[in-house]
């Protein structure tokens, strides 16, 4: 279980506070105005924001003081994901070993993700040749390499056509699934939130809200996502 | 052909914008193929020979350039990086700071170096104190010495920007993936460093490349002379115009080698402030330790010598010769003209630039020009022009004026042409769909993203102009000398505190015209909101 616990984090005048429990496997959009702090709360979780006060707690064990390299989770950012210089295999590479020095056992490794997220005939390209669809399927695939049991999304489908990010979203809900991993996802999109997420939190006015399940909130929103949503 | 992207196409340009710019690129010219023309003209290429002391001379300017090009940017990698990832009280200040020896007049740091390691400076003294010997600053590694000064900070500015282009996502990449220090060196510094190493390496070498100040102060002898130094020493020691003009054209050449050979390099912009940006995680342990060494090293490096040059020149400053003052008035009129030059020139360029994006390359080429030949360069080439008609020394000034705004005028467009095609790119159509008028649109739309750059630019200008002693050493007869000009003869004659006190403030008076200027054209710098 993931738990931010009597969380606070001030940045000159940004406050945000979070006092929330997400079950191992949830699959739980984040959602809120922007600038309400949803990249600011994943970013404490990941380990790039300090805290101002609290604690983060995966299975029990405090991961707060950690450096990001070992908490337990893997992040999506919603652009530059992959480094330019590297060929796309590489990029996924990292995710087991950042010096690139793979035993044959770790290069099958890293095939089986590329062919499992459709990108074995990609694997030399560099990042800069592909479409924005590859890019993230790249991104997935050194998630799915790593197989933390956490898995953040800063909204990396963001700039994807619609079809795309729903082949995409799909594509994650079913990684998420197969490794029994949590899921946090950033959206703006209610959509997003319904098609994959059963749970939600809402970010505004300073507080992060424990998960609500999706559906029903966003059929009966508080006022801050109801004038954020434009549903009243 | 007009483009849809180009939406100023569809207004007509102002006459004033094309005027200004006419007479910028016929002024450049004339200044430039005027000067280049009279001295391949004097320098009669095949009669004149290349002495043993000019092959010293072009072997030395090479020598010295390519050696304070890569100390002064190999030093800078671990300054930039310890800037880049480290957050501590005066950071900004630091990095601030590390723009101000651009502006600094040579002679001013080169009286702060002999402060500190001339022969009587704190370093021999220390050495003579523990039973060592002292070395002596004046040769090869004064030169050098004078020239990473300068420069140690313009790379590692360049470097920190290459740094703050760094996406934050790949830092914070880096840290999720867990990076050592070698894998954080081979997927992040490497790659950013070979993209912005060549063109601080490029920077420095043809900012050295033409030194004259520097080597005149510190160099010197048949073994430490720039090219530069002896196109001075053929005018003022031999007047021998021939001798002065072929050197001259060598110079010209080299510059114009440099240039061609460089043309691939994608040369860095002129960063104003900021820098400050997303830092990669401070790592623990010794490079914590190793990072700490960096800043302070270079701090005390940059602030030392000016510190010293404040602390000797207090006591004399209200007791300096009448000449003094003179030579101040001198300088700034000088600084006045230049930086109304400047201004002239820089606009009319960089909006005709704007307005006609297929002559762009043309005009910034042309504005660039001053590039290829040093201000010795020009000034041979003037003074053989104006020698049979008129005394050079009553042209001193308005050359000098004009000379020093051509210097400073790729700087201020490298400033300047950015910032005004981002403007036009951002709101050039809404400007058309609001059916603004051309000067509308430079009121409303261009002169505000302008003002900051511009006024950075002007200030450089100014600064640069007080500070300069170059093309009035060919000119200025006594009694017509600007400020830097007499404080060169102070030191020259052991007048130790008077020259203190004219370093002193020489320095003030560069400072305090740049920050007038910036701050008076520029504006103060907008607040932003917070995240």
């Amino acid at each position: 279980m993931l738990e931010l616990e009597d969380l606070l984090i001030v940045q000159d005048d940004f406050r945000l506070s979070a006092s929330l429990r997400i079950e191992v496997g949830a699959q739980v959009a984040v959602i809120g105005p922007s600038g309400a702090g949803k990249s600011t709360l994943l970013g404490a979780i990941a380990g790039f924001v300090p805290l101002t006060r609290g604690a983060i707690r995966w299975q029990g064990v405090r991961i707060d003081a950690l450096p990001p390299a070992q908490r337990p989770l893997s992040i999506l950012f919603q652009d530059n994901n992959l480094l330019p210089h590297l060929s796309i295999f590489d990029n996924v590479a990292l995710g087991i070993d950042p010096s690139l020095r793979l035993n044959a056992g770790q290069r099958a490794q890293v095939e089986t993700a590329l062919a499992r997220t459709g990108l074995a005939e990609l694997a030399n390209r560099r990042p800069g040749v592909l479409s924005g669809g590859q890019i993230s399927r790249a991104g997935l695939a050194r998630v799915l390499l790593r197989g933390r049991p956490l898995i953040l999304l800063d909204e990396p489908f963001a700039a994807l056509g619609p079809a795309l990010k729903r082949e995409m979203l799909d594509l994650v809900a079913r990684i998420a699934r197969e490794q029994g991993a949590t899921l946090l996802m950033i959206t703006h999109d209610p959509a997003d939130a319904l098609h994959i997420c059963p749970q939600t939190v809402v970010v505004a006015d300073g507080v992060a809200s424990p998960p609500e399940p999706t559906e029903a909130l966003l059929q009966d929103p508080p006022p801050t996502l109801a004038a954020y949503l434009g549903t009243r | 052909m007009p483009s849809a992207a180009d939406p100023l196409w569809q207004r007509r340009p102002p006459v004033l914008v094309w005027g200004l710019a006419a007479a910028s690129v016929l002024l450049l010219f004339a200044l430039n193929l005027g000067a280049l023309s009279a001295v391949f003209w004097r320098a009669e290429p095949g009669a004149a020979h290349f002495q043993p002391a000019d092959w010293a001379a072009l072997r030395f300017t090479l020598l010295q350039a390519t050696l304070s090009a890569l100390i002064s940017v190999v030093l800078a990698i671990p300054v930039a990086r310890a800037l880049a990832r480290r957050r501590f009280p005066g950071h900004r200040a630091l990095v601030v700071l590390m723009g101000a020896p651009f502006i600094l007049p040579t002679l001013v740091a080169v009286s702060g170096l002999l402060a500190v390691f001339g022969r009587g400076g704190m370093v021999n003294q220390a050495l003579g104190r523990v039973g060592l010997e002292g070395f002596s600053i004046y040769g090869l590694q004064g030169v050098l010495l004078a020239h990473v000064f300068f420069n140690l900070p313009l790379a590692t500015r360049l470097i920190l920007q290459g740094w703050s282009r760094v996406p934050a996502e790949h830092l914070r990449l880096a840290a999720v993936l867990g990076f050592d220090r070698r894998a954080m060196w081979r997927h992040i510094e490497g790659p950013m460093l070979a993209r912005v190493v060549p063109g601080a390496l490029a920077v420095v070498f043809l900012i050295c490349l033409t030194s004259f100040a520097v080597a005149l102060t510190l160099g010197g002898g048949p073994r430490a002379t720039t090219l530069e130094l002896a196109i001075y020493q053929a005018f003022r020691f031999d007047f021998d115009l021939g001798r002065a003009a072929l050197l001259a054209l060598v110079q010209a050449g080299l510059g114009l080698a440099a240039l061609l050979a460089l043309a691939g390099l994608t040369l860095p912009g002129m960063a104003m402030t900021g820098l400050d940006r997303a830092a990669p995680p401070p790592p623990a342990g010794l490079t914590r330790l190793t990072d700490g060494v960096a800043i302070v090293m270079v701090a005390a490096f940059l602030l030392v010598p000016l510190a010293l040059v404040v602390l000797r020149g207090v006591p004399h400053l209200a007791a300096l010769p009448v000449q003094v003052w003179g030579a101040t008035l001198q300088s700034l009129k000088v600084a006045a003209l230049s930086v109304v030059l400047l201004a002239l020139a820089t606009c009319g360029l960089a909006l005709a630039a704007l307005w006609s994006r297929r002559a762009a390359p043309w005009l910034e080429g042309v504005g660039m020009s001053a590039l290829l030949a040093s201000p010795m360069v020009i000034g041979t080439g003037l003074f053989i022009i104006a020698f049979p008609f008129i005394s050079p020394a009553r042209l001193a000034l308005p050359v000098t004026a004009v000379v020093n705004a051509a210097m400073a005028l790729p700087f201020a467009l490298r400033a300047v042409l950015p910032a005004l095609q981002r403007a036009e790119d951002d709101y050039g159509r809404l400007s058309v769909s609001l059916g603004l008028g051309p000067w509308a649109h430079l009121r409303l739309v261009l002169w505000p993203r302008l003002r900051r750059p511009f006024g950075f630019a002007l200030g450089l200008g100014a600064a640069l102009s007080v500070g300069d002693l170059g093309v009035i050493v060919l000119f200025a007869q006594s009694g017509g000398e600007t400020l830097p000009m007499q404080l060169h003869r102070l030191m020259g004659a052991y007048r130790t505190q008077d020259a203190a006190g004219a370093a002193l403030l020489l320095l003030v008076l560069s400072l305090s015209i740049f920050v007038m200027l910036e701050r008076l054209i520029g504006g103060k710098e907008p607040r932003h909101a917070g995240a």
